[in-house]
């Protein structure tokens, strides 16, 4: 297993470097100019020679994902400017490895920007992936055991009814009714665990985190009702009821055993993709997390940025479908990880 | 004499969509301790879907089940669910047609027979381990105590069908109802699996009911053989009559269509034509009559507007046809036989 892991993980930084590679040859192959939009409207050709020098971005492409990839490994200072360095180094940033970039734009390193967003991000994703796995898997089995009844249409239409509505609309919904009208809940601002304790965090989080899980619902509580549905029809059901089991017993020892395993596989990878950033949730609440970021950057023609969101967010998914796979040899011992 | 089961107008009934679907309508038989009863029918003639009644496995399902089954002097149809799962497993036990997906994937075997011992018996674990390991060296599997701890995909076929045996018979029930046993496996295997479970059933005193399809176990392994079609029960008797003394053209149509391996190799097996009829929609009169050659034989279109009642035949000795047919013996002398391999007309 560990052989598995560690070839895994191999594939995964190779991964990695193609997908930051059709990032970076992505941004060159737009017509906008890089230089010329750091340096400003006014500036003339002679400025923005000198400002796509000092960026870098007179290099080739892959001389310029070269560097980026060394500084993974090794560490960057901004500007690579030895002579700078020598009489002002205090306007010189060092970037320890894993260096994600410069942000120009910030004017700070893109890993102390996705070092402030990734916890907002991460907390929202945690507490969104919590509340709709719980919601979604007791809905779903209580769908599937009471197929046919209005119970179970009535879950299954109400959460296609939300699906249906778009996020921003849920979570302005939620703005104006839950928090300003009702005066329910405050105004949700995010709150580090170390500023507001767990408590301020969580209550701060719920309605962001709502309304993120909102989106997932529907889908987790009609998946966790087909798996259950097909496993209660299996024939190790009726082995189980034979042996003289109760309906509890074949319920939850036998047959969500075999339905829940696909939903692990939809969990880490549904995860992952949200630690990448919610990109509209995050928006509407004005959570700074990766998501906002990301917009952030793009609107701003951020390229260093946007190219450490795509790495990061990249190596989540990598990394949760490593764990799914990993978790699934764990859970069904018919899979044998070799 | 009070027989110790003994089922008794059985109906099966599924409400759908499209009308009703009579799975099992008026099925009656019994059955006693150390005795099989072997009930043969092609799909969806009603054999599994009868068997699972008793067993009360229809239970939150569509069907409609009327009728009878006295079981040790109890009619387990008027039995609660809690009192029929106190029997179930314990008393009356089931063995599946395919061992693979009988059995849960995630489980190991030994945890699964186990758990049948451990609902019915208050144990430890231990215990429990103990004695499971005790029954797969019972039916034959080596190395049980190593073999415990095994997933089902992990073992053989056979391995797989004995482990099902193994957990049907823990708990020493009276009954097992054995639901094509040996149709996944191969003839070998087969073999082993049926000899097994006469062994176990002159150990225990079990009385079985043995569903398949497949003829060749019936003359095996039954005292009774008991013939279905479209939900009915088209000739019942002693296995030696009916499978000798065939008195119904379907039974006649089963046997024909046995194929003979000492037979010439240019003959060829001789089909029942047609399709069986759908459960839906049955067709008047006798189930058989559109695929029956001899229903022309019977004065009056008898067949066709007329259901036969399931009485005894001119031969006496509780071997009982569904058919209108005045004089089978002499049909099935004169024209079946010649039909058949020559073989079994030499059996004869």
């Amino acid at each position: 297993m560990w052989a598995y892991a560690a070839r895994r993980i191999v594939i995964g930084v190779m991964l990695l470097l193609a997908l930051s590679l059709v990032t970076f040859v992505l941004f060159f192959a737009s017509p906008a100019d890089q230089a010329r939009h750091a340096c400003g409207k006014q500036c003339t050709d002679e400025q923005i020679a000198v400002t796509e020098k000092a960026l870098g971005y007179d290099k080739p492409v892959l001389v310029q994902w070269g560097t980026f990839v060394k500084g993974m490994v090794t560490g960057r200072e901004f500007p690579a400017d030895p002579e700078l360095k020598k009489t002002h180094p205090e306007f010189i940033t060092t970037c320890d490895r894993p260096c994600l970039g410069y942000s120009k734009t910030n004017g700070v390193t893109v890993n102390s920007l996705i070092g402030e967003a990734a916890p907002i991000s991460i907390s929202l994703a945690v507490v969104a992936v919590v509340i709709w796995l719980v919601f979604g898997v007791i809905l779903g089995i209580i769908a599937a055991v009471t197929k046919g009844t209005i119970m179970d249409r009535g879950i299954v239409g109400l959460t296609l009814i939300i699906y249906a509505f778009p996020t921003f609309f849920i979570g302005v919904f939620f703005l104006k009714f839950v928090v300003v009208k009702w005066g329910l809940l405050s105004y949700p601002q995010y709150l580090s665990i170390a500023e507001g304790g767990v408590g301020g965090w969580l209550t701060n989080l719920f309605l962001p985190a709502f309304t993120l899980a909102l989106v997932y619902l529907a889908s987790y509580v009609r998946m966790t009702r087909a798996f259950v549905l097909e496993s209660l029809g299996e024939d190790y059901i009726r082995t189980a009821r034979s042996k003289g089991l109760n309906s509890r017993t074949v319920l939850f020892k036998h047959a969500l055993r075999a339905a829940l395993t696909p939903l692990v596989t939809m969990t880490g990878i549904d995860f992952a993709g949200l630690l990448g950033g919610a990109i509209i949730t995050e928006q509407v609440f004005a959570y700074n997390g990766i998501g906002k970021l990301t917009v952030d950057s793009a609107n701003a023609w951020d390229l260093p940025t946007i190219i450490g969101i795509v790495v990061l967010a990249g190596s989540f998914v990598i990394l949760a479908n490593i764990i799914v796979d990993i978790c699934y040899a764990l859970i069904d011992p018919r899979v044998r990880l070799g | 004499m009070e027989h110790f089961l003994s089922v008794e107008d059985l109906r099966v009934h599924f409400k759908t969509a499209d009308g009703i679907v009579k799975a099992t309508d008026g099925l009656s038989y019994t059955l006693d301790r150390g005795q099989t009863l072997g009930i043969v029918g092609e799909s969806g003639s009603g054999k599994s879907v009868s068997s699972s009644a008793i067993m009360g496995l229809h239970a939150g399902t569509t069907a409609q089940i009327s009728g009878s089954v006295w079981f040790d002097g109890v009619d387990l149809l008027t039995l609660s669910q809690a009192e029929m799962r106190k029997l179930r497993g314990k008393e009356i036990a089931m063995i599946f047609q395919d061992p693979l997906s009988a059995l849960h994937p995630y489980y190991s075997v030994g945890k699964q027979i186990a758990e049948a011992y451990r609902v019915h018996n208050s144990v430890t674990k231990k215990q429990a381990r103990t004695k499971v390991i005790e029954m797969l060296e019972l039916v034959g599997i080596p190395q049980p105590d190593r073999r415990f701890d095994g997933y089902p995909h992990e073992y053989s076929g056979g391995m797989r069908q004995r482990a099902m045996i193994a957990m049907a018979l823990i708990n020493d029930p009276s009954l097992v109802i054995a639901d094509e046993p040996t149709t996944a496996l191969d003839v070998t295997v087969q073999a082993q699996i049926l000899d097994l479970l006469q062994n176990l059933q002159k150990e225990f005193n079990t009385a079985i009911i043995m569903i398949t399809h497949d003829l060749g176990v019936i003359a095996e392994m039954a005292d009774d053989a008991l013939v279905m079609y479209a939900g009915r029960a088209v000739e019942y008797g002693p296995v030696s009559e009916v499978l000798t003394h065939p008195e119904m053209p379907y039974t006649w149509g089963l046997l024909s269509s046995v194929p003979d391996v000492t037979a010439d190799t240019d003959a060829r097996m001789v089909p029942i034509p047609g399709n069986p009829p759908s459960l839906l929609n049955q067709p008047p009169g006798c189930a058989f009559h559109p695929r029956c050659v001899h229903s022309s034989k019977v004065p009056g279109d008898l067949c066709r507007t007329t259901l036969p009642e399931l009485l005894e035949g001119p031969r006496g000795g509780g071997h009982l046809t569904r058919c209108h047919l005045a004089d089978p013996e002499q049909i099935y002398e004169t024209q079946v036989i010649p039909e058949i391999a020559p073989m079994q007309a030499e059996e004869r």
